[in-house]
Formats: C-alpha cells, sequence, structure tokens
C-alpha cells in the first residue's frame, strides 16, 4: 500500500497554534508541499511579518525571517537584493498587506521585485481579535464595525490586487480561495506559478487566498468555507488578475 | 484497500473532512483528545475509496492516506 | 598616505564602504542628502546593492531584512527621519541584528529646520524605541572621525550584533576637511545566525518576539549582559589638559571644536581649562571623569542632555554649569569664554 498524501517536508510535525477551521494552517501547508515539489526548500527565506501568522517560522522548516507590522515587502526586498540566488516570499495578512503596510506593498510591486508575496486574506484582524480589516465586507461584523461595515463612514473593502495589477512592475497576480477542495487544488497551482515565476527571473507574483477566520466570523469551519464561496467570493471575484 | 490515518491529537475538531468525504468513511471520535476536544476518526476501511480530500482540505496536517 | 578632501556625509558614506558596507537604504531628507547621493554614486560599481525607499519606516525595515540575511547594512537620515526609523530600530535590536544607523541631526521638535543641532542625544542613548535596548552610539567631530568611526562602528554592530549609530550634525555633515583614506577593507566575519537558506543546517530563524514564559525576560537579561560588556569595554573620549584643569568643558561633536577654540583662547590668557570630548556617547564615558576635578562646563546644541550623563557620572563629586542652545543656535566661542571667566574663580 503506497502513501498518497503524507506530510511535506519542509513543514515540522507540530501543532499549530490557530484556531480550528483556520485556513492559515491550510496555506501553510500548499506552500509547504509546493516548496518541497519545486526542491527549493534549501534556498527558501520566507518573511513572515505581525498577524496570526506571526510565528510561521515555528511551522515551516526553513530560514524564516520576522517582520515588524507591514514591513514584510521591505525586508524581504533587501534580503532577495542581497541574496538573490534564494528564494524570497512573504506571507502577509489582509491588514499588514493592505493597510498598515500598504506603501511597502505598492513600492515592492512598483519597484518590480523579483519574488513573491502570498496574501492571506480573511476580512478581518485576527491576532488582535476581529477587528475591521480593509478588506473586510460591506456590513460584515467586527469588534470595531458592531453595527456591520458602512462605506460612508468606514469606506469599501479595498480592492488591492486589482491596484497591483495597474502596476507595470507586476507581473503575476492570482485570486484564489481556500473555500472548497477544487479551489484548493487550484490555490496550489497559484502557489507554485507564483514561486516557479521568481525560479525563473520573471518578477513580482502574488497569490491572494480567501481564506476562513471562523472564529472571528462568527461561523463554523465549514459555514465559513460557503461563506467564502456564496459572499466573499462576489466581493473578491476569483481568478488570474494580471 | 484504502484507508487513511489520522494524528487525533493535532485534530482540533472542525470537521471539515467529515463535510467532503463523499463516502462517510469519517466520523466524530466521542473520545476526548489530549486537547480536550472530540477529533475525528476513521470509521471502516470498507467504505474509502482514498480520494484524499480530507487531507487536502484539513488545515492541521492530521491526515495521511494510503492506497 | 595622499589626502582627499571631502565633506563629512560623503566621508561616513565612504567609510561604510571601506567597512564593507554592502547594502544601504535610505530617503531624501536634509542635511544628509550628499550621503545617499555618494551611495547611489558608489554602491552598485563596487557591489553593493542600493535602494531609494518608498519611506523612512521602509529603509530602516531594508536594513534589518538586509542585516538578517547576513550583509552589512547602512541606512541615513536626519532627525524627524530617525524619528520615523525607531521602532525598526527596536526591531533590530531585539532581533539582535548588527546595523549602522546615521542621523544628521538637524533642529527640531516637529520640521524643525536644516540647522545643525545636538537635541537628539536622549533618542540616540536611550532605547529611541520601544523596550529595554541600546545602541551604540558614537559622535564623530571631524570629517576624518566621520569616516574612521564608521568603519568602527560595523565592527561593532558585528562584533556584538547591535544597532549603531553615527551622531553627526548638520555642521559636520556640509563642511569639508582632507581626510586620509586608513582604513585597509573590511573585516568581515561570519554570521552562521544569517538567513541564507538552510542547505546543510538547521533552519535559522531571526526574530524579536518572544511569546513562551520567560523567554523574553531571558532575551532582556541577555542583552542587558551584553551591554554591561560594552558599557566596560568601548567608552571612547579625547581629553586635554586634564592634569591641570581648574574648569573642564564637556562637549562632543560640532560642539566640541569651538569649545577646542575657546579652550585655545583661555589657555593662551594663562587660564587652567580642559576638555573632555565624548567619542561614545553610549556607552557614555565615565572613565574619563575619575579624576577628582571640581568645575565642569557642559556645552551643547540642546538645552542639557548629555548634561544629565554628566551629572549622573559624577553624582553630585562637582560642580556642574551648562551652556546651551537650540533650535539653530550654536554656542559661540566668545559665549563660552565669557561663561568660563565667570565660573572660574567662583
Amino acid at each position: 500500500m503506497d502513501k498518497i498524501y503524507s506530510h511535506p517536508q519542509s513543514l515540522r510535525d507540530v501543532s499549530t497554534h490557530y484556531c480550528p477551521g483556520c485556513g492559515h494552517g491550510l496555506a501553510h501547508r500548499l506552500i509547504a508541499e509546493v516548496v518541497d515539489e519545486l526542491k527549493i526548500r534549501e534556498r527558501v527565506i520566507a518573511v513572515a511579518p505581525v498577524g496570526c501568522a506571526v510565528i510561521a517560522y515555528d511551522y515551516w522548516d526553513f530560514d524564516c525571517s520576522e517582520a515588524a507590522h507591514g514591513r514584510a515587502l521591505a525586508v524581504a526586498t533587501a534580503i532577495k537584493r542581497v541574496r538573490p540566488q534564494n528564494i524570497v516570499f512573504t506571507y502577509q495578512g489582509d491588514g499588514d498587506l493592505a493597510a498598515i503596510g500598504t506603501n511597502e506593498t505598492i513600492h515592492a510591486a512598483n519597484r518590480g521585485e523579483n519574488l513573491t508575496v502570498f496574501f492571506i486574506n480573511n476580512a478581518v484582524y485576527g491576532m488582535t481579535g476581529g477587528q475591521m480589516a480593509p478588506t473586510t465586507l460591506l456590513n460584515q461584523k467586527t469588534s470595531t464595525t458592531p453595527s456591520g461595515r458602512c462605506a460612508q463612514s468606514q469606506g469599501y473593502p479595498l480592492k488591492i490586487s486589482e491596484m497591483l495589477a495597474l502596476l507595470p512592475g507586476v507581473k503575476y497576480i492570482e485570486r484564489v480561495s481556500l473555500g472548497s477542495a477544487p479551489d484548493i487544488i487550484k490555490a496550489k497551482k497559484a502557489i507554485k506559478k507564483a514561486l516557479v515565476n521568481q525560479m525563473e527571473g520573471v518578477g513580482f507574483s502574488l497569490v491572494e487566498m480567501l481564506s476562513p477566520c471562523p472564529t472571528y466570523w462568527g461561523l463554523s469551519p465549514k459555514e465559513s468555507l460557503d461563506w467564502i464561496q456564496n459572499t466573499m467570493a462576489k466581493e473578491f471575484p476569483l481568478g488570474v488578475i494580471k | 484497500m484504502p484507508k487513511i490515518t489520522i494524528d487525533k491529537d493535532k485534530c482540533k475538531g472542525c470537521l471539515l473532512c467529515v463535510s467532503v468525504c463523499p463516502q462517510g468513511a469519517i466520523v466524530i471520535n466521542e473520545e476526548l483528545n489530549l486537547r480536550g476536544i472530540k477529533p475525528v476518526k476513521f470509521k471502516s476501511e470498507g467504505k474509502c475509496v482514498g480520494c484524499a480530500l480530507c487531507a487536502l482540505i484539513c488545515p492541521d496536517c492530521c491526515i495521511e492516506v494510503y492506497k | 598616505m595622499p589626502k582627499i578632501l571631502m565633506s563629512g556625509n560623503d566621508a561616513i558614506a565612504e567609510g561604510a564602504i571601506q567597512a564593507g558596507c554592502s547594502f544601504y537604504a535610505g530617503y531624501p531628507i536634509t542635511p544628509q542628502n550628499e550621503l545617499t547621493a555618494y551611495m547611489a554614486n558608489n554602491m552598485e560599481k563596487r557591489g553593493g546593492v542600493f535602494i531609494q525607499a518608498e519611506a523612512e519606516v521602509a529603509a530602516i525595515n531594508m536594513v534589518f531584512g538586509a542585516s538578517a540575511a547576513g550583509a552589512r547594512a547602512m541606512t541615513s537620515s536626519s532627525s524627524p527621519g530617525i524619528s520615523l526609523k525607531q521602532e525598526g530600530i527596536s526591531y533590530i535590536a531585539g532581533a539582535e541584528l548588527p546595523a549602522v544607523i546615521v542621523n544628521v541631526m538637524r533642529g527640531g521638535p516637529g520640521l524643525g529646520n536644516i540647522a545643525p543641532s545636538q537635541a537628539d542625544y536622549f533618542q540616540a542613548t536611550r532605547s529611541g524605541g520601544h523596550g529595554d535596548y541600546h545602541c551604540i552610539v558614537l559622535a564623530p567631530s571631524s570629517v576624518q572621525e566621520s569616516y574612521d568611526l564608521t568603519y568602527l562602528a560595523f565592527n561593532l554592530a558585528d562584533k556584538y550584533r547591535a544597532p549603531a549609530i553615527i551622531l553627526g550634525d548638520g555642521m559636520l555633515g556640509q563642511m569639508m576637511e582632507p581626510l586620509k583614506l586608513t582604513t585597509q577593507g573590511p573585516k568581515l566575519k561570519a554570521k552562521p545566525w544569517a538567513l541564507t537558506g538552510c542547505k546543510g543546517r538547521k533552519a535559522n530563524v531571526v526574530k524579536s518576539f518572544y511569546l513562551g514564559e520567560g523567554d523574553l525576560e531571558k532575551l532582556n537579561l541577555k542583552l542587558q549582559k551584553k551591554y554591561k560588556e560594552i558599557a566596560a569595554k568601548e567608552q571612547r573620549w579625547e581629553e586635554l589638559f586634564l592634569d591641570d584643569a581648574k574648569v573642564v568643558l564637556v562637549a562632543y561633536g560640532s560642539m566640541s571644536r569651538i569649545a577646542r577654540a575657546a579652550l585655545k583662547v583661555l589657555r593662551g590668557k594663562g587660564k587652567r581649562v580642559g576638555l573632555i570630548r565624548p567619542i561614545s556617547l553610549w556607552p557614555f564615558p565615565k572613565k574619563a571623569f575619575a579624576r577628582p576635578k571640581n568645575k565642569y562646563l557642559v556645552i551643547e546644541m540642546s538645552y542639557g542632555q548629555m548634561l544629565e550623563d554628566v551629572q549622573l557620572t559624577l553624582g553630585g563629586r562637582a560642580k556642574v554649569d551648562f551652556l546651551g542652545r537650540s533650535g539653530g543656535g550654536v554656542p559661540s566661542e566668545e559665549e563660552i569664554i565669557l561663561k568660563v571667566n565667570k565660573i572660574y574663580n567662583g
């Protein structure tokens, strides 16, 4: 009997601190699987900034750097420039990439840095207790939008992937979902493409993953996946953006 | 005959595997694990077709599949 | 050895390159722009990386990344920009990364002005950002020293895995003096902790985040031990006429040049005046104050920041007077002479 699905080498065999049904564990695993398949574990340097995934370095078994909140792409830019032979990626949440770090995001993309960005969009700040994120949907309740996000006072869900796609330095952007088994297979393909792009020197590549946060959505893990498919993916349409 | 193994102490009981298994071969284990929650368990070797959807969707990398 | 004419800002840049600095990120701000331009002109030609960052905050975090990847890395700015970098410096200290940060000080608070100032002494010598940490702080007083101390700053930063600050000011940065390129290439050391890809070893992690019970206290105790060692070994200062001095002037950086000119005039008139010029501001050169002296005059381009370190060092053993101006004002030679004459026989 053959093992057809086993633990990737690039993922340590430990329990994560993530809540039940959280998409981070899934995204970590998909990235680890791709790193194994591409045989780049010994070349990878990952950057995990502040957010729920700040201790991703406890889970991935390759070189990792912390980054201050919002600064992952500044840190990653420097690492890649200093060590162009390494494979450098950031793993950023919506608050990190599209609020406090918007400046770093736009300018790293505009410089066309040859690195890879994994952008976890779960429409909420998880680590700090479920506050409104730049990607929070209209009418979505969070601890700082108790009556639901209101466009008049809190603006609209920020579609940063579409914004970045306007920049000539950006070579590949795809929005995927972790909301169903077929979508997860597509997500993995996108992750692979974004890393292969870097290996081939193509340039700035970003994969946005719509990812469940059952705890701060107030839904069960299964309901969360359904919410991604039926609600979130309507606001953030899936597919190759550039 | 295909089968899966579940690392029951890593399982957080999110039940996503249960929701995707086309054969109903994964069920809740009434016995608490080390986390103090009810993990899932593999029900019968007869039903599993080795599709690996459970392993694909598991956020905690608890499942390995044999075929 | 031939001499070349250089500005203080250029000398810092050249000192960095001679020290093996292979990564520089900066953002435009006066009065340090020549330094950034020098790096733009030279880094790539000489095998390094130059990035004009989108912000001061990005620049310091780029330095974090470059240093984490094993490079000797530097950023430079002036006072308001250095305020913006403080969070990043705290992370660098917490992650025990070596880095060099240049502050060509200007007037504050706020946007202030672009006149020379020494009003960032507290920010540099205390933990400028959050947390219990120190940066090594070196204060040049000439173009030659701008070059030499930058070279030294890289070696100290690597040795102690800690951020080092070059604390200059607009006057020093802009003025030109002859410079001897006295150094002979970088003294690089192996960095087994750096992020290079985990080939043939366990994965490395660069971080400042410690959630486990007692873990952060452990890191802090380790840092404090390091700071004690630095405080013991790395005090630097210059002293003049301490043997017979009745009044000891204490001044650093540009201010010490004016103090020195006043001292020359006063000694010419038979006044027994000496000078202590701190070169390391952190660690503060307490050893320089070991001899029993009764009168000190601290002179700063601030309203009394280093003054507190002098007072702490002396612990009430001597009378400490102060002369300072800020916001673009610089105590003049005449003001110093007047003040010394007033306290000399008092």
